[in-house]
């Protein structure tokens, strides 16, 4: 057999080497492309030495191995394998046999035999360690042959009592990821009694070399376990007491490998009982394993260490008072032993015998207490966290946070005790770790209440420099409970301080005001007086509407009002006055309050504010109704269509005011009904009939309204979130709509014969790629505009243009509205900006020629990888643009789907002799070849899709999505 | 068998004038040369007579090691070199050459000019004292001689601060000086790796301390501060120029900026600039923050703290001073408390330890009325807080290290006596290793058991390796055959064969015959068959021959029988084996004795 290969090995290439020459005709297309296996072996049968042969595999690995010849160019190596006698050759000849495994589209298994053939001679360790590499890629490439994963198994078992550790390594590697998890192998052998057997040799034999002389080994013999713990297979508990053991090795490698197989254990037997050395007791393994693994919290070597206290967040179901002990540093007893829960509550009494060291000489008295009741390196989890927190290195602390954050999540109890440890960790030196551990406090706060010191400890920060530490601190306090009204006394004091010291934070202390007041109406009702300074006999005089602090105190006050309805009464009649302006030009941030004896003129708002919840479900009815009104209209031309039409979309509109749960919804109807309007505009034109000379302007509003309809359906597809296929489809529909309009209106302007040829076919391309990408649709675009055309789709390709036009013409005009499904939820992308307000009459003045950076802050709500999309665009007096891409580090995600930009921008202009404004606003990019209708579709034609035209592949355009700004600028001309 | 001898000079159960001899494998090494807060006469400094009555020291001690730059680990360094004489090496870290001179020419100056002592140490002793010294890097193993290496250890502490572990042969001390667990505001942690020496010498002093997180008592004393100022208070703290100083400069110059406070920061004495000019330039070995900023920003270069002149301290309004000696036993500190003392606005913050005797430790132990010289009394009304921020490690920070280091025994130093008994019985009942406590002068004597390497022959070792498992076992000990020849200071390990040659000696056989009489009825060459046959199934894995001139052979070892003369019955079983199968030849006899298997 094998030389039967190796035969054909030949054959392939034996024109160039112009040995044999009987096969050679049938040969001849091959050897038009010089086959690489052939120079290869030129190369190699050239080599005088071994350097040399080094040298050509070094060049021949640089270059890509087509699939077919793989086995041709691993044949030869092979060849070269058994000849060679220099090592590093050898070496390099074994790792490109792995390398070669791995191409695409060539399976490894006629090679199997060679290599393990190869494997037996080898007397050099590295070699061998590396054959035994290529073997690992094999067996990973042929996850579905049992036989070879047998025979690389038994292969491996053999080497491990290798002296080199590189090869003890590799077989121990080779168990891990080939080693059996499904159990048939080892039925074939000795019966089906011994499939248990079997999985447990592989434990076995891997947990015997935990205790092998050299680390790497050790390490190599956890990270195997691991594998097959990975790859599914149950770990046996007896390898729990020897990880265990591993906890203490020297090498930090191991270590932190064993923590993993100690977390691993813990996780599978939670429930199971060990017993506790020295002593006759038996505790849960979950619980011994949270002890060791706390241990290493404070171990020599910093990985270790991080990946402890990572570990330790996912160990969720450890018993309360073992967790309780990671945050307690002063209980050196070791409350395993303890029987009763009365004797444990004398030794913590007992335990106080330490000085904390913040009192001198405070623990001078207490010596004589029994010290023989107090460990001081404690074997439990005594301390964990508290060593973590103070951790030399920040990468710990981070872990820390993080797994105190996962373990208080699954516990209230816990979630209470930690956060003095999380909130002293605002004062981290390091930003990341303070940022971090607000986060974190964020996440837990559903649990906790701060008390009054807490909260000033948390509202200390707030005078950070750092905006992004701010405004992490002003999201957490938007859902942080405070126990009593000077706390809200204090938290608002120290955010005026705040607002005062950085005036940008406006929106972001606003918008927490508005969540701390409607939280703790009650805390605010007994303040208001003093907020807003009334005095029972005295009128105050009216405090500045514009004052940033004054509206803060307001939005406290009304938010809080709006669960207290004995509130109002409390207010002075500026306060309603200011409350109507408010509630105008800052809705989002003043809710809509039900004032007595003030209804004539709010009451808009206490109608909607007074449907509840229940005016969602009757706006979404709504929806549905106007929307199936929509539906009666069968065809573009019914009479009264343009006026239902038109009323439908006005009142979406207002609903979409209204209700801002359904606002995207609303608002994508209204502009897809908007594009059928215009669509329908456009044709109704009387002119149609008329002969094209006479009839130029209608020719203009109909173009112009097929533009429009089609930058309103690139709005509609890519400025909506959660669209399904059917949607797009739709959306598609119209486009195609649009395009057939602008086909038509081509043809009746008179261009010449090769336009109007070409712009039929790229539409009758358009109109196939659509039919590829919908074809799941399809069913549901019954009668409509492409149903047709499809049906006459045989009649287009063949006729000519002109026949084509008309064709289109009435089946365009006979076509009906395509009734629009709405998914569960759509959102609408929007941006805004904040910064720059546009407010500003002081230009910004610099010197034509040099730049000027301009601080751009804005946010962006229901934005898909902004990263990419969001541009900014600068528009001069002059008409030039400029697009800017911002750098993925300005944007920064405050919360689910919203992303915040800061940026800046740098402007440049010639001199201008008076200053002028610069438009700036901001862009969503799209590309059409990116858009996917779903994936499953996606998948389905992914494999023409690169038989698609590149014009209609990708059509990138940009949306703008959030309304203009203006700067004033003013550039000067340079000094001379 | 070997010792290990320990003698503290000072810190022997005694903080201040640290001085421990120890002499390991032949050596004798100083560590440290401290000098005592507490005194000013002789006994300020270690009793160098203890080494020798007279003459230079250089003939008694191998080498010097300094741990780090604070006085009391190198104030008598000068003294013992120029004035008692020593010339061999000593040996400190890069930044404690750099600092501790200008702290011992300030000490010199305050003694001499100050107090008006003569027969002391002059600047001239000082600059030829750092003349001899060489100096070292972290985790750099430097040949003292050819069997004396030492290896220095990141401590905290103190910038430059060094542990270091000293090796002769096999046997190793590890010496912590002071160090600190917990990293800080400008510092790491002390780190050690698990290098087994046979005594680990550990600070103590917190042995019976258990500090809370450090930030609770960096926000107390932020917060104490800030209360203080707010209430147009002013606040001293009494610190040693280096160390905690620069800790707490960094934490206010911080706080002063996060809060925007105004209120100034004043750092007495001109060293520290000096000194603050080492730390910006030793930024390695400070801790992670500062090293991974210092290229913005160097955390020294301080924009609110100034120096401090002595009219500072009667200006009106708040203010923050620094001023040096820590303990409140002389110098600035001590002036401006007189003047600050008797109001109760004023605050001071005591940040560490404070020696018995000094006035820090009198109002810490809230003595509100002071004597002075001059039988002036000073009536104590500001208020008096104390917070922990020595870096010294606390008692779970010391089992940390040993739990690092895995020391065989324990000796405590630098700590007081009925403290270092608590944490004593605590380390012998957790690690269970033997705990040591000396006091000045009281020598320790460790018996070790250092490994003794001998050179084996290639061949020996390939026969032995033939003969065991696949793979050496190092966890087990093994035994061999094989001929030890100790020949001119080397040990040599070989074949018997190999040294006989070596040797010229001939081989002499020795063998060993026993007779085994028993009762059996059957014929010589009958009962041989019968012993060839219960051998054969008794013995499964040797080879057992049954030869045809009435003999069987189990290996080597020779069986014969044959009948006595008076009874037929009574057979005589003759075995003959050598000396190399003792084993088994006793074995056989023992086993045949019990007679055949009927």
């Amino acid at each position: 057999m094998a030389a039967h290969l190796k035969k054909r090995v030949y054959e392939e290439f034996s024109k160039v080497v112009q040995i044999p020459h009987e096969e050679a005709p049938t040969k001849k297309l091959r050897l038009s492309k010089p086959s690489k296996s052939a120079a290869l072996h030129i190369d190699l049968c050239n080599a005088t030495n071994s350097t040399d042969a080094l040298q050509y595999l070094l060049q021949f690995a640089r270059k890509p191995v087509e699939a077919e010849s793989v086995e041709g160019v691993i044949r030869i190596l092979l060849e070269h394998y058994y000849k060679e006698t220099d090592n590093s050759v050898r070496l390099k000849i074994a790792s490109l046999l792995g390398l070669l495994s791995k191409t695409n589209g060539f399976s490894p298994d006629c090679i199997v035999d060679d290599v393990i053939n190869t494997l037996g001679n080898e007397k050099s360790h590295q070699v061998l360690a590396q054959l035994l590499d290529t073997m690992l890629v094999i067996g990973t490439q042929l996850p579905e042959s049992p036989a070879v994963r047998r025979r690389l198994v038994e292969m491996a078992c053999k080497l491990l009592s290798d002296t080199y550790f590189g090869v003890r390594n590799k077989c121990l590697q080779l168990l891990g990821c080939v080693g059996m998890v499904d159990t048939p192998l080892a039925k074939d052998i000795e019966g089906p009694s011994s499939s248990l057997g079997g999985v447990r040799e592989v434990q076995n034999i891997i947990s015997n070399y935990f205790a092998d002389q050299d680390p790497r080994v050790r390490t190599a013999a956890l990270k195997a376990m691991l594998q097959l713990h990975e790859r599914g297979m149950k770990i046996h508990q007896i390898i729990y007491e020897q990880a265990c053991r591993l906890l203490s090795d020297d090498y930090e490698q191991v270590r932190s490998a064993a923590v993993q197989m100690v977390w691993v254990l813990s996780q599978l037997y939670p429930e199971s009982i060990v017993p506790i050395p020295s002593s006759n007791e038996e505790i849960r393994l979950v619980d011994d394993a949270f002890g060791k693994i706390s241990h290493m919290v404070s171990d020599g070597s910093w990985m270790v260490r991080v990946q402890a206290a990572k570990t330790l967040g996912s160990m969720l179901q450890v018993s309360s008072h073992f967790l309780e002990q990671t945050l307690d540093k002063k209980l050196m007893s070791d409350l395993r032993r303890k029987r009763t829960a009365h004797e444990r509550a004398k030794e913590l009494f007992a335990s106080g015998e330490f000085s904390s060291g913040r009192k001198w000489a405070d623990d001078a008295p207490k010596e004589k207490l029994d010290t023989n009741t107090v460990n001081l390196i404690a074997s439990g989890a005594c301390g964990a966290f508290v060593h973590g927190l103070e951790d030399e290195m920040f990468e710990v602390r981070i872990a820390a946070v993080e797994a105190l954050c996962q373990l208080a999540r699954s516990s209230p109890s816990f979630a209470e005790k930690c956060l003095d440890f999380l909130v002293d960790m605002f004062n981290d030196e390091i930003e990341e770790v303070r940022l971090q551990s607000i986060h974190v406090l964020r996440e837990i706060s559903t649990h906790i209440t701060l008390r009054e010191d807490q909260l000033d400890t948390v509202l200390a920060v707030l005078e950070d420099s750092s905006r992004d530490i701010r405004e992490a601190l002003h999201e957490l306090l938007c859902y942080t409970n405070v126990s009593t009204k000077e706390c809200i006394q204090l938290a608002l004091l120290e955010l005026l301080k705040n607002l005062n010291k950085y005036p940008t934070d406006r929106n972001s202390v606003w918008k927490c005001l508005t969540f701390l007041g409607s939280r703790h109406p009650t805390l605010v009702l007994p303040l208001v007086p003093e907020l807003l300074s009334t005095h029972p006999y005295f009128d105050t005089p009216e405090p500045d509407m514009d004052d940033p602090a004054y509206i803060a105190v307001l939005v406290l006050v009304f938010n809080a009002a709006k669960s207290c309805p004995t509130m109002p009464a409390l207010f002075s009649d500026h306060t309603f006055r200011h409350y109507a302006y408010l509630r105008d030009s800052l809705s989002h941030l003043v809710p809509p309050l039900r004032l007595p004896g003030r209804k004539q003129v709010y009451s808009l708002d206490s109608v909607d504010s007074g449907c509840g919840s229940g005016s969602v479900e009757s706006a979404k009815l709504f929806l549905q109704q106007s929307l199936n009104r929509i539906s009666t209209i069968q065809n573009l031309e019914t009479p009264g269509a343009q006026d239902l039409l038109n009323f439908t979309i006005r009142d979406l509109q207002r609903l979409g005011e209204l209700q801002t749960e359904l606002a995207g919804a609303a608002d994508f109807c209204a502009t897809y009904l908007r594009c059928q309007l215009l669509l329908m505009k456009a044709l109704q034109e009387k002119l149609w009939n008329m002969a094209v000379p006479l009839c130029l302007k209608q020719n203009v509003t109909a173009t112009a309204a097929a533009q429009q309809i089609l930058e309103e359906t690139y709005k509609l597809e890519f400025l909506y979130s959660s669209l399904e296929s059917r949607q797009v489809a739709t959306i598609h529909h119209v486009r195609l709509q649009a395009k057939a309009l602008q086909l038509i209106l081509t043809a009746r302007s008179g261009p010449g014969l090769d336009l109007l040829i070409s712009s039929c076919e790229r539409f009758l391309q358009e109109i196939e790629s659509f039919q590829r990408m919908f074809l799941t649709e399809l069913p549901h675009l019954q009668d409509s505009f492409v149903d047709k055309l499809l049906e006459l789709l045989p009649r287009l390709l063949s006729c000519k243009p002109v026949e084509l036009v008309k064709i289109l013409q009435t089946t365009l005009r006979q076509s009906g509205l395509l009734q629009l499904r709405l998914p569960e939820q759509i959102n609408r992308a929007t941006a805004t900006i904040i910064e720059p307000t546009g407010e500003s009459d002081n230009p910004l003045r610099f010197t034509s020629g040099l730049v000027v950076a301009l601080d751009i802050d804005a946010t962006l709500e229901h934005v898909q990888d902004p990263q990419d999309k969001v541009k900014v665009q600068v528009l001069y007096p002059d008409g030039q643009s400029h697009v800017i891409h911002p750098k993925p580090a300005d944007f920064r995600k405050p919360g689910p789907n919203r992303h915040r930009l800061i940026t800046q921008v740098y402007l440049s202009h010639t001199a201008w002799t008076e200053p002028s404004q610069v438009e700036v606003r901001l862009l969503l990019a799209y590309s059409s070849s990116s858009s996917s209708p779903s994936s499953a579709n996606k998948s389905g034609w992914s494999d023409s899709i690169d038989s698609l035209p590149p014009a209609e592949a990708a059509v990138e355009g940009t949306i703008p999505f959030s309304k203009p700004v203006k700067v004033y600028i003013m550039p000067k001309p340079a000094r001379r | 068998m070997p010792e290990i001898k320990v003698t503290p000079l000072g810190a022997g159960q005694d903080v201040g004038r640290s001085c421990i001899l120890v002499s390991i494998g032949g050596k004798n090494i100083m560590l440290d040369c401290g000098m005592h807060m507490g005194y000013n006469d002789d006994r300020r400094f270690p009793d160098f007579s203890y080494i020798t009555q007279n003459g230079r020291l250089t003939d008694f001690l191998d080498c010097v090691i300094i741990s780090h730059f604070h006085l009391d680990h190198c104030g008598a360094l000068p003294y013992m070199s120029e004035m008692v004489g020593y010339d061999g090496p000593i040996y400190m870290t890069h930044p404690t050459k750099a600092i501790c001179p200008i702290l011992l020419e300030d000490f010199r100056k305050i003694t001499v000019d100050k107090k008006g002592e003569t027969n002391f140490f002059t600047s001239q002793m000082i600059k030829d004292c750092m003349k001899k010294v060489i100096p070292l890097n972290l985790h750099q193993t430097v040949q003292v001689d050819d069997e004396l290496e030492i290896k220095a250890y990141y401590a905290g502490h103190v910038l430059g601060a060094a542990m270091v572990h000293i090796k002769v042969g096999s046997e190793s001390v590890v010496y912590t000086g002071d160090y600190n667990m917990t990293p800080d505001r400008h510092l790491g942690a002390a780190w050690i790796d698990k290098c087994r020496p046979d005594i680990l010498i550990s600070e103590s002093t917190y042995a019976t301390t258990i500090r809370d997180s450090k930030r609770c008592r960096e926000r107390d004393f932020l917060k104490k501060v800030h209360e203080s100022i707010e209430r147009g208070g002013k606040v001293l703290i009494p610190v040693f120029a280096l160390g905690r100083a620069q800790e707490l400069c960094i934490l206010l110059e911080t706080f002063w900026e996060r809060m925007n406070l105004k209120a100034p920061i004043y750092f007495s004495t001109g060293l520290t600039e000096k000194a603050n000019h080492y730390y910006k330039l030793f930024i390695t070995w400070t801790n992670q923050k500062i090293r991974k900023t210092f290229v913005q920003r160097n955390m020294f270069e301080f924009k609110h703290i100034k120096a401090f002149d002595r009219s500072y301290a009667d200006n009106p309004g708040p203010m923050v001073v620094f001023a040096t000696p820590g303990m409140l036993h002389a110098g600035q500190s001590l002036q401006i408390f007189k003047k600050w003392a008797g109001n109760e606005k004023n605050m001071v913050i005591m940040p560490g330890y404070c020696v018995q005797g000094t006035i820090g430790h009198k109002i810490l132990n809230g003595q509100r009325k002071l004597e002075m010289e001059g039988r002036a009394t000073l009536d104590v009304k500001l208020q008096v807080e104390y917070m922990s921020f020595s870096a010294h490690a606390d008692a779970k920070g010391i089992m940390q290290l040993i739990r690092m280091a895995e020391p065989r025994n324990m000796l405590l130093v630098h700590g007081e006596a009925v403290k270092m008994e608590f944490l004593k019985g605590k380390i012998e009942q957790e690690f269970s290793i033997d705990c040591y406590m000396p006091a000045n002068g009281e020598t320790v004597t460790m018996t070790t058991n250092p490994s003794v390497p001998v050179d084996m022959s290639l061949n020996l070792l390939k026969r032995e390796m033939a003969l065991g498992g696949p793979l050496p076992d190092p966890k087990k000990p093994r035994a061999m055959h094989g001929t030890l020849i100790m020949k001119e200071n080397s040990l040599k390990l070989v074949s018997s064969e190999q040294a006989l040659k070596e040797l010229g000696l001939n081989e002499h056989q020795l063998r060993f015959t026993c007779r085994v009489q028993f009762q059996d009825p059957h014929s010589d060459s009958d009962t041989l068959h019968r012993i060839y046959t219960h051998l054969k199934s008794v013995l499964k894995d040797y080879t057992i021959q049954h030869l045809p001139d009435g003999t069987v052979m189990v290996e080597s070892i020779v069986i014969k029988v044959s009948s006595s003369a008076e009874d037929a019955n009574a057979k005589v079983l003759l075995l003959s084996w050598s000396y190399q199968d003792e084993d088994l030849g006793s074995y056989l006899s023992s086993l045949l004795k019990k007679g055949l298997p009927t």
